[in-house]
């Protein structure tokens, strides 16, 4: 028998433009609980997809052997017929289907093509059982919090004969009592001799039940450690999922921060827009001044997104609690156009889903939110559109032959470009942007860290929501850690080091 | 991440390359063009004559209406069933009140309002409420259809005066505008009437449009935007004088400008120019093409909704007008199928089903390419059970041929 369930050798795999994953190796022994670690974007999901087969075989270089045969994925559900689960960190239920329809779902056993729906919640039981779940198998999932709807993906895993599960980041959207179940389910699982891999982002939890910890950067493997043999360490953890070096990735330029708060928000509070009672963002207060760059930082998931979008204009959540104060008034916005009309511009963090109309030519991409400055009772000004058009496209460097070009053509780069030129068109003072560089290439970033630097020379205001630490360090005068919903703390430039802003978003609630 | 490294720079593009980028927008004129002469091969050319000409405009022009209305609610990514039910309601509405005497002018003004009013009733419903278009359509479907036959009492209502018949049937064509020549007509020559007026706006229509043309295109070329390839200029002008040049000669030879035409001609003018230079126009495009990107540009993607479906009510009643002109009566069945018939125009016009693509007059040429094709085969003896399985086959031909060329186009 093959000591190792699982071994990855020397796998590549590359997305237009980004090297997600780089000469990766690591293996898994059979039954421990193997847990990988990094940053966002180090490629921890993207090789457990190329593990599973979401993505196929012959999309990447390299050999994956699960019980010591190669493996030759297609879809997904090959790797299912292997006895591999994976449950994704969005959830993949079907929301208005019963628990125990979503467990057996994909896998129905049927006598002569009909369905024996009564002992299939007679089977689902045992299942709800191992899992912890105390729940009528005939109740509809959606009706069910997050961590139930979990425990239903992990009894589904097991109704296949699971020998390896998969979970990446299980416990991103629970609360600390359900975390907490969940991971005895994982040692429980571990003594039946289910093999685990987790992803995760929060460090004590990984310490507290890694036999074998991996750690992922910039898409390649730092080290493998053995958690009772080697002496790890959060702290050593932290170190190597960061460090990197960050000479020259920022432009250089200095600019002076102003003493009047542009913006100043006090006890903001956002629901989620479907569960009401949830709360993604609780009491954040914070200001930013004249002429400053602010970043907000912490993993995904740690509402940093919801927060800035909820301001904008209540353009996320079903409601939301607090005041917003922009040049020292207190202002209601009801939509984003009320933002706008008071000096705001948001750039999206989606690109595709929420920035860009990709149908749709840069020149009208870019004219979108300021046609009432180009125009004239209502008739635009083609000549003065397109004049302002081909000033961004050449201010800002965009790369296409004519600004009538339509914008799904651009590279991912480009694109984001079109969406700040969208932004400055409508001239905001205060400039919100979503993971500004997320999936473009150095060279385009640097780029886009300049034109944010100008537009504070310009006595602009600009904050930057980053999953990128480094990002954070190089561009921000001040720095707010979120995690969790809550502002955990906030930085100065001189003070702030990736280890401090990893260990202050990981640190527990009670220590504040 | 299927992002394109499109970051080639930048070369004027060749006659050829631009004639493919652009084939997508004038495929619809050649389909056009192909079917006619299709046509008059088969009907030996009297579907080209000036009176069949002629016909095909009154006999499409409810259509037509319609059709410009409807590639709106579809460019915004929603569908409009409703259109024949209000179509016939606001018919027979006019019927009603030009019997009361009112007079024309007040009849249609009152007409159309009556579709305005219909149009915020469905609008509300579906840009407020947000019920989905589908259903708040397929509701006013049978309301108007059961409200139609409520007050005309399931019996056709003929206008009073033959003069409302003339909004269809009727042309413009002055006397003083008249002379009469020897045409061959079957190897003899006949005299017969030409109407000057057609040729006169005809060629005053061309000036006017080679004149903003060319305004256009040295704005541009002062501005140092890029601009289209002189070969390619001209002959798209040429196209255009050539396509204005064949309609005034054959209106000059039958009975002078219809009135509908002039009725469709204005509606075009204007809606093209409203999606085209407006800002209405743009937000239509772009909350059909990312409503969720269009919000976070600060676009008010309900209201723009509502006055759509605002737009698509007054149409209807435009329609229902020309309709009850064209029959001379208002019938309680009236409209039937006119829904399906103005969705195909707009979709074989090169509107996208999810939205965010389509022009007004490509819904024209779909609606002419339908309308062609029920004259024609109507020429030919063939029954309108044919006519169905014909017109299905152009229809799906025609939406494949545009998803075929926006794949090409980076477009989906």
């Amino acid at each position: 028998m093959n000591e190792y369930i699982l071994e990855v050798q020397n796998l590549t795999k590359v997305f237009p433009g980004v090297r997600a994953l780089d000469n990766v190796s690591f293996k898994v022994k059979k039954g421990e609980i193997h847990c990988l670690c990094g940053e966002n974007g180090a490629g921890k999901s993207t090789l457990m997809k190329v593990v599973s087969g979401v993505h196929p075989h012959d999309s990447f270089n390299g050999k994956v052997s699960f019980n010591g045969k190669e493996t030759n994925y297609k879809t997904v559900k090959d790797s299912e017929n292997d006895n591999m689960a994976i449950i994704h960190q969005e959830l993949a239920l079907s929301p208005y289907l019963t628990i125990f329809e979503n467990i057996f779902l994909g896998h129905i056993k049927t006598k002569h093509g009909i369905i024996n729906w009564n002992k299939l919640i007679i089977d689902s039981r045992q299942y709800l059982k191992k899992v912890g779940l105390n729940e009528n198998p005939e109740t509809i999932v959606s009706k069910m919090g997050v961590g139930k709807q979990q425990l239903v993906e992990i009894a589904r895993a097991l109704s296949k004969n699971v020998e390896l599960l998969i979970l990446d980041e299980p416990t991103s959207s629970l609360n600390d009592n359900e975390s907490e179940k969940l991971l005895l389910l994982i040692n429980e699982l571990k003594n039946e001799g289910i093999t685990c891999i987790m992803i995760s982002h929060k460090l004590n939890e990984v310490m507290e039940i890694a036999d074998s910890i991996t750690i992922l950067r910039d898409g390649q493997t730092i080290n493998s450690y053995d958690v009772k043999k080697d002496n790890v360490s959060e702290e050593l953890i932290i170190k190597q999922m960061v460090g990197r070096d960050m000479t020259h990735r920022f432009p250089d330029q200095t600019h002076d921060v102003g003493t009047i708060n542009v913006l100043e928000v006090k006890d903001w509070s956002v629901f989620h827009p479907e569960y009401p009672d949830l709360e993604v963002v609780r009491n954040a207060s914070f200001h930013l001044k004249q002429g400053e760059i602010l970043a907000f930082c912490g993993p995904m998931g740690a509402g940093r997104t919801e927060l800035m979008m909820s301001l904008f204009g209540k353009a996320y959540g079903s409601r939301s609690t607090g005041q917003v104060f922009v040049h020292g008034r207190e202002e209601h916005f009801h939509t984003p156009k009320d933002a706008i009309a008071k000096g705001m511009g948001y750039v999206s963090e989606d690109r595709k889903d929420l920035g860009l109309i990709l149908i749709q030519s840069v020149k009208n991409n870019i004219s979108n939110s300021s046609l009432k400055k180009l125009s004239y009772m209502g008739i635009i000004n083609k000549g003065k559109e397109t004049l302002e058009a081909e000033n961004y496209k050449k201010s800002l460097n965009i790369k296409t032959p004519t600004v009538n070009q339509i914008v799904n053509n651009l590279s991912g780069g480009n694109q984001q470009k079109v969406v700040l030129s969208r932004c400055l068109l409508a001239d905001p003072d205060i400039f919100i942007v979503d993971e500004p560089t997320r999936g473009i290439d150095v060279g385009a970033k640097y780029e886009i860290y300049s034109i944010l630097k100008d537009l504070v020379k310009e006595g602009k205001s600009v904050i930057i929501v980053t999953s990128e630490m480094p990002e954070a360090i190089g561009m921000a005068d001040r720095i707010y850690v979120m995690n969790e919903g809550l502002i955990k703390g906030e930085l100065s430039r001189a003070e702030a080091s990736q280890e401090k802003i990893m260990t202050m978003a990981l640190k527990k609630i009670e220590e504040n | 991440m299927k992002g394109k490294n499109n970051t080639a720079n930048i070369q004027p593009m060749s006659f050829l390359e631009v004639a493919k980028t652009n084939m997508r927008n004038y495929s619809m004129f050649i389909m056009l063009t192909v079917i006619m002469i299709g046509f008059a091969i088969l009907t030996t050319g009297i579907n080209l004559s000036p009176r069949n000409f002629t016909n095909i405009f009154i006999q499409n022009s409810y259509i037509l209406v319609l059709a410009v209305g409807m590639v709106l609610v579809i460019i915004i990514g929603n569908i409009d069933l409703s259109v024949g039910s209000i179509a016939a309601f606001t018919g027979a509405i006019a019927a009603i009140l030009y019997n009361t005497g009112i007079g024309l002018f007040l009849t249609v003004f009152l007409t159309i309002g009556a579709g305005l009013i219909i149009g915020m009733w469905q609008g509300y419903w579906i840009a407020y409420v947000k019920i989905p278009a589908f259903i708040v359509t397929l509701a006013g479907m049978l309301l108007f259809r059961g409200l139609t036959y409520i007050i005309t009492n399931v019996t056709p209502i003929t206008p009073k005066t033959d003069s409302f018949k003339q909004l269809s049937i009727g042309t413009v064509s002055p006397q003083f505008l008249r002379i009469t020549a020897l045409m061959e007509k079957r190897g003899k020559m006949v005299p017969q009437d030409i109407h000057l007026l057609p040729i006169i706006v005809g060629l005053i229509v061309i000036i006017f449009l080679l004149f903003i043309a060319l305004r256009e295109r040295n704005k541009k070329i002062r501005n140092n935007f890029h601009v289209l390839p002189v070969q390619y200029f001209i002959g798209k002008q040429v196209f255009l004088i050539a396509l204005i040049l064949v309609m005034s000669v054959q209106f000059a030879q039958y009975r002078g400008i219809p009135i509908v035409f002039i009725i469709l001609a204005i509606t075009v003018a204007i809606f093209t120019f409203m999606t085209k230079n407006t800002i209405f126009g743009r937000y239509i495009y772009a909350v059909g093409g990312n409503s969720k990107s269009a919000k976070l540009s600060g676009i008010n993607s309900e209201n723009i909704t509502f006055f759509v479906h605002v737009i698509m009510g007054g149409l209807c009643g435009l329609s229902g007008i020309l309709f009850t002109a064209y029959m001379n009566s208002a019938l309680p069945d009236a409209g039937d199928l006119f829904e399906l018939e103005a969705i195909a125009a707009s979709f074989i016009g090169g509107a996208s089903a999810s939205g965010g693509i389509g022009t007004i007059i490509g819904a024209i040429m779909g609606g002419l390419i339908m309308g062609i094709i029920n004259n024609g085969m109507s020429l030919m003896n063939i029954g309108a059970n044919w006519q169905y399985v014909v017109k299905a086959l152009v229809l799906l031909l025609a939406v494949w041929y545009d998803i075929y060329t926006r794949k090409k186009s980076g477009m989906v």
